[in-house]
């Protein structure tokens, strides 16, 4: 059976670099099974989590100096809480590990720990049935593991979700990498469209145009999927719609302010609704991200913010192309 | 979950007192601390605090939870996408995370 390190090593910590920053998100997964951590034997608790990597390190190397058993189950590389949303974290997929790993003729005991985030896809109940373990929930988070192995029990912290600056800011990367196709297709149609004059095409107002547009984008980007996530809890408003707006509109007043000279005036409310409109839409994304936002919430939210940055959108790139035409 | 709130009556969150039988499964799985027990049976304290989850319905022995069954992330690309689907009469391609 493999023994898992409870240090990173520094090709885990450039694994981890390259899911954090989007470059290999969707396949970076453990082949799941039973692994050991230090030395367990038959009285060792077992632990449970999913097979993405990050989530397998985050367990192991919070867990230095003890010795117990970790049972990875097939989430498809997906983190715990999408996976118990899935339905690929099931009470079912925990019993085909178990039996399959053989964990009975392992240890005396009968009993899993489960993560806290896996209850919205295992009923702990079945498990009983299914593979003669009881299942229990642990804390929510890796770092309160040892704590809990302590004490057997999960206080109310430990079973709280948070949301800190710190758990906002290591989601931003991400968010940003994930754009940079769209990002790319869209300077390229900028400068296109930047460069339709009343002379048919001028090739100077294209590069000229078109990288203020490129630049606005960067300013949307910094509105929307940076400074939203990190300022979240002290925006205005609840809609996720509403508070981009309000950090887009800011960053587009500055943004004109500081790089409109020579534009007309057209073209500088023009800016200023594309990166509102296109900082609202990030932050309405970034719901995706958070740990309290429902689906019915954000489906209401986007029934009012999809109009809104369609609108604003299309009025830019309208105001846009009519500029050097007046 | 504090210096958090979204959109007040939203979320859908019921509990079926009648069938509750007051095992505290859901006291436990809730990520966001929102039920109690009081005389036996749970009790939903701040409705508006659910993220809509579905632990405690998974973890309700006797049914007695129900939340917004419609699977997937609270994420805006998963809503585009099953929007776009029913437009376009196809199967929607979820959300990719």
């Amino acid at each position: 059976m493999a023994r898992l390190a409870t240090r990173l090593s520094w090709r885990d910590r450039l694994g981890t670099i390259a899911v954090r920053s989007g470059l290999r998100r969707n396949s970076y997964l453990m082949v799941p099974g039973l692994y050991c951590l230090g030395e367990p034997d038959g009285n060792s608790p077992v632990l449970v989590t999913g097979n993405y990597k990050l989530s397998v390190d985050t367990v192991r190397q919070e867990l230095a100096g003890h010795h117990l058993w970790l049972l990875v189950v097939d989430t498809r590389g997906i983190n715990v809480w999408c996976a118990g949303g899935k339905g690929t974290f099931s009470a079912a997929e925990v019993a085909y590990q178990v039996q399959n790993s053989g964990l009975a003729q392992l240890v005396n005991h009968r009993q899993l720990i489960l993560p806290q985030l896996s209850a919205n896809g295992v009923r702990a109940g079945e498990l009983k049935k299914l593979c003669g373990f009881l299942g229990r929930f642990g804390p929510i988070l890796a770092t309160d593991l040892p704590e809990y192995l302590r004490r057997g029990e999960a206080d109310e912290a430990m079973r709280s979700v948070t949301f800190r600056l710190s758990e906002r800011a290591v989601l931003i990367p991400v968010e940003i990498c994930l754009l940079w196709k769209k990002l790319l297709l869209a300077s390229l149609l900028f400068f296109l469209l930047s460069g339709i004059s009343p002379e048919f095409f001028t090739v100077e107002a294209a590069l000229r145009r078109g990288t203020t547009l490129a630049l606005a984008n960067a300013a949307a980007i910094f509105a929307g999927a940076i400074a939203t996530p990190l300022l979240l809890p002290w925006l205005p408003f609840r809609q996720f719609w509403l508070k981009g707006a309000v950090l887009g509109l800011l960053a587009g007043l500055i943004f004109v302010t500081v790089a409109g000279e020579g534009l007309a005036r057209l073209e500088l409310l023009a800016l200023l609704l594309w990166i509102g409109g296109c900082a609202s839409y990030l932050a309405m994304c970034f719901t995706g991200s958070t740990p309290y936002t429902s689906l019915s919430g954000v489906a209401k939210e986007m029934r009012r913010g999809l109009p809104f940055q369609i609108g604003t959108a299309l009025l830019a790139l309208l105001l846009w192309l009519a500029a050097p035409f007046f | 979950m504090q210096g958090y709130r979204y959109l007040d009556d939203t979320a859908i969150l019921r509990l079926d007192a009648e069938k509750c039988i007051g095992c505290g499964n859901c006291l436990e799985v809730c990520p966001h601390r929102l039920f109690t027990l009081n005389d036996g049976k749970a009790r939903i304290t701040d409705g508006n605090a659910c993220m809509e989850c579905g632990a405690c319905a998974r973890n309700c022995p006797v049914e007695a939870l129900f939340v917004n069954p419609d699977d997937g992330c609270g994420c805006a690309h998963y809503i585009i996408n099953s929007w776009l689907a029913r437009v376009l009469n196809k199967q929607s391609n979820g959300c990719g995370c």
